[in-house]
């Protein structure tokens, strides 16, 4: 299977990555490459094979559903590009 | 008296116990050091006033009698860790002048414990590549070059300003992760000791996240016992980890006896690539023979599924690369691109994503997404897991045969030159990891130790791999084969 410039701006759109025209080509190029490599996984006879969840096996802990942080909005806004009263500020969302 | 710089970490904790050298008096020859020593540019954000304050503390606690084995050793921090009030970027554009609130868990464990930071060090972008040529600082360049020959070299990656440092003697040990080979590939190209622990053993909570299922963090230093001392602080279970694992942690270096009658070597037959130089397959050899003459029994071994190791990582890295960098959007922390009138927070996402992340980070992501999209998931990333069972099933196979650890050279090549692969496709940079990378996918622990110079001098390196939680009995494999390999050159300074 071969990625074309379509499937190239389509990807990096998914991606929220801005790609300019001129470098679609390029790129797909790459991915080709990248793909092509991949594709040997397709010879392993991986028939009643479990794809892994977790390397190791571990019952993932649970802990009281309790407050343990919080009021600390000053700290989370610090490294903000644009915070404004206790917000983060975005471009318009909504019309 | 020996330049302080030169001391491993159990020279200078033994020193520092007993007055022998204060803390502070440490802490700035290194700062010095690393000074002097931009040419190599491997710290790429210095933290003196930090590391001062740190040193008059680990002193205080000295002259009580009362200091863990790491109190007032300097160390540099991989930029991949969150420290506190100090520049923690990833290598990365995209998290220019990020400044933590808080501290990962790892930097905390080494701080209680005494350790002193010096800065942060060079790295690539978020973790991704294999020569520190990926990093929005620049690359970092190894202390070692060829014989007769001042082409500069790269140090490895990801963490390559880390091994770089601790080569050069900018400070005695230095924090690296490894999702691929980025503790053991580097620590190999400047000869120095690189331990991956096994998955879980190390919190990854503050570390900026690369691929969750594979990234680890863990101790580069200038030997063995220095990686035992150091790991033994920076590992343990962390309730703000939900994989880190709930098993006391030894003291590694007290396992350290360098007996290894008995135990059972693994030389895997797959690991013979074709075209592989002759430089490697002789150390391999000579690692063989030297673990042999100290009594292990040496048994070939199959790890069937070795050659869909690289493929499966370049499935499942990228993909979780993509799902872990998706938060950085431009609203929270780090860069926003400046936006044209009318842009809305698409376009305010597009931009500051293409502006922020390097070439190898856009490339992977944009693979990430493609293997997770509809339509491929099952194709890729469901197969990919597959062969990661398979790939673990090999291990846990020779492990139940009863080998006690496996025998690899920790890289298919010495440090090429910076720039070299420039014009190599992404493909061929990825197979630096080719020896590294199945440890990651089985989430074993695996060290890089030292083990001689090729005809040009530079350093070469070998991996051991271990049983999963049996750091200790790796370290001490490891610690018979430094002995026996008795690597002791050090690069001549030129910077």
């Amino acid at each position: 299977m071969s990625i074309d410039t379509e499937t190239a701006a389509r990807v990096a759109k998914l991606a929220r990555i801005r790609v300019d025209d001129a470098d679609l080509p390029a790129l797909a190029q790459e991915f080709n490459t990248i793909l092509g490599f991949i594709e040997q996984l397709g010879e392993v006879d991986v028939d009643g094979v479990e794809p892994m969840v977790s390397v190791t096996p571990m019952r993932l802990k649970r802990r009281e559903d309790v407050v343990t942080d919080g009021n600390m909005a000053d700290k989370i806004l610090s490294n903000a590009p644009d915070a404004r009263e206790g917000f983060f500020a975005v471009p318009k969302v909504v019309e | 008296m020996t330049d302080p710089t030169d001391l491993t970490i159990a020279e200078a904790r033994d020193r520092l116990r007993a007055r022998d050298i204060s803390a502070p008096e440490l802490t700035e020859a290194c700062l010095s050091a690393a000074q002097e020593a931009g040419a190599l540019n491997a710290f790429v954000h210095s933290t003196p006033d930090t590391a001062l304050d740190q040193a008059r503390a680990a002193d205080e606690r000295l002259a009580k009698g009362d200091a863990p084995a790491m109190c007032g050793i300097p160390l540099g921090i991989k930029d991949l860790f969150c420290t506190r009030g100090a520049p923690s970027q990833a290598a990365s554009g995209i998290l220019k002048g990020f400044r933590p609130e808080y501290e990962s868990t790892v930097t905390q464990k080494l701080f209680d414990a005494g350790a002193v930071m010096l800065g942060k060090l060079n790295m690539d972008e978020f973790a991704m590549g294999s020569s520190n040529e990926t990093s929005v600082y620049g690359n970092a360049v190894n202390p070692w070059r060829r014989k007769g020959d001042d082409t500069p070299l790269t140090p490895g990656g990801s963490s390559g300003g880390s091994a770089a440092a601790v080569a050069a003697g900018l400070c005695l040990g230095a924090t690296g992760t490894d999702t691929g080979g980025s503790i053991r590939q580097p620590a190999a190209f400047t000869g120095i000791t690189g331990l991956k622990p096994t998955y879980g053993r190390c919190s990854r909570w503050g570390i900026i996240a690369f691929a969750s299922s594979l990234d680890q963090a863990g101790p580069m230093t200038r030997t063995v016992r220095d990686a035992a001392i150091m790991a033994t602080a920076m590992c343990g279970h962390d309730p703000k980890d939900s994989t880190s694992a709930d098993l006391a942690v030894p003291d590694f270096e007290a396992m350290l006896t360098g007996d290894i009658r008995g135990k059972v070597i693994g030389i895997p037959r797959e690991y013979r690539m074709d075209g592989m130089p002759d430089e490697i397959e002789t150390l391999w050899t000579r690692g063989r023979e030297m673990l042999a003459d100290a009594g292990a029994e040496i048994h070939d071994i199959s790890l069937p599924h070795t050659k869909y190791a690289l493929p499966t990582y370049y499935v499942i890295a990228p993909a979780e690369a993509s799902s872990n960098l998706a938060r950085y959007d431009g609203v929270r922390y780090g860069h926003r691109a400046k936006l044209d009138a009318g842009d809305g927070i698409t376009e305010m996402y597009e931009k500051t994503r293409a502006e922020g992340f390097g070439a190898e980070v856009k490339r992977r992501v944009m693979v990430g997404t493609y293997v997770l999209s509809a339509g491929f998931y099952d194709a890729y990333y469901n197969r990919a897991r597959k062969v990661r069972t398979l790939i673990k099933r090999d291990f846990e196979q020779v492990f139940a045969d009863g080998v006690d650890a496996i025998l690899t050279p920790a890289t298919p090549s010495a440090a090429f030159g910076l720039g070299e692969m420039a014009q190599a496709d992404p493909v061929e940079m990825y197979l630096n990891d080719v020896f590294t990378v199945t440890v990651n996918l089985a989430g074993l622990p695996g060290i890089s130790v030292p083990a001689g110079l090729n005809d040009q001098g530079l350093p070469l390196g070998l991996q051991l791999i271990g049983r999963p939680w049996e750091e200790g009995d790796l370290l001490n494999t490891a610690y018979a084969l430094e002995q026996a390999a008795g690597f002791v050159a050090k690069p001549a300074k030129w910077w």
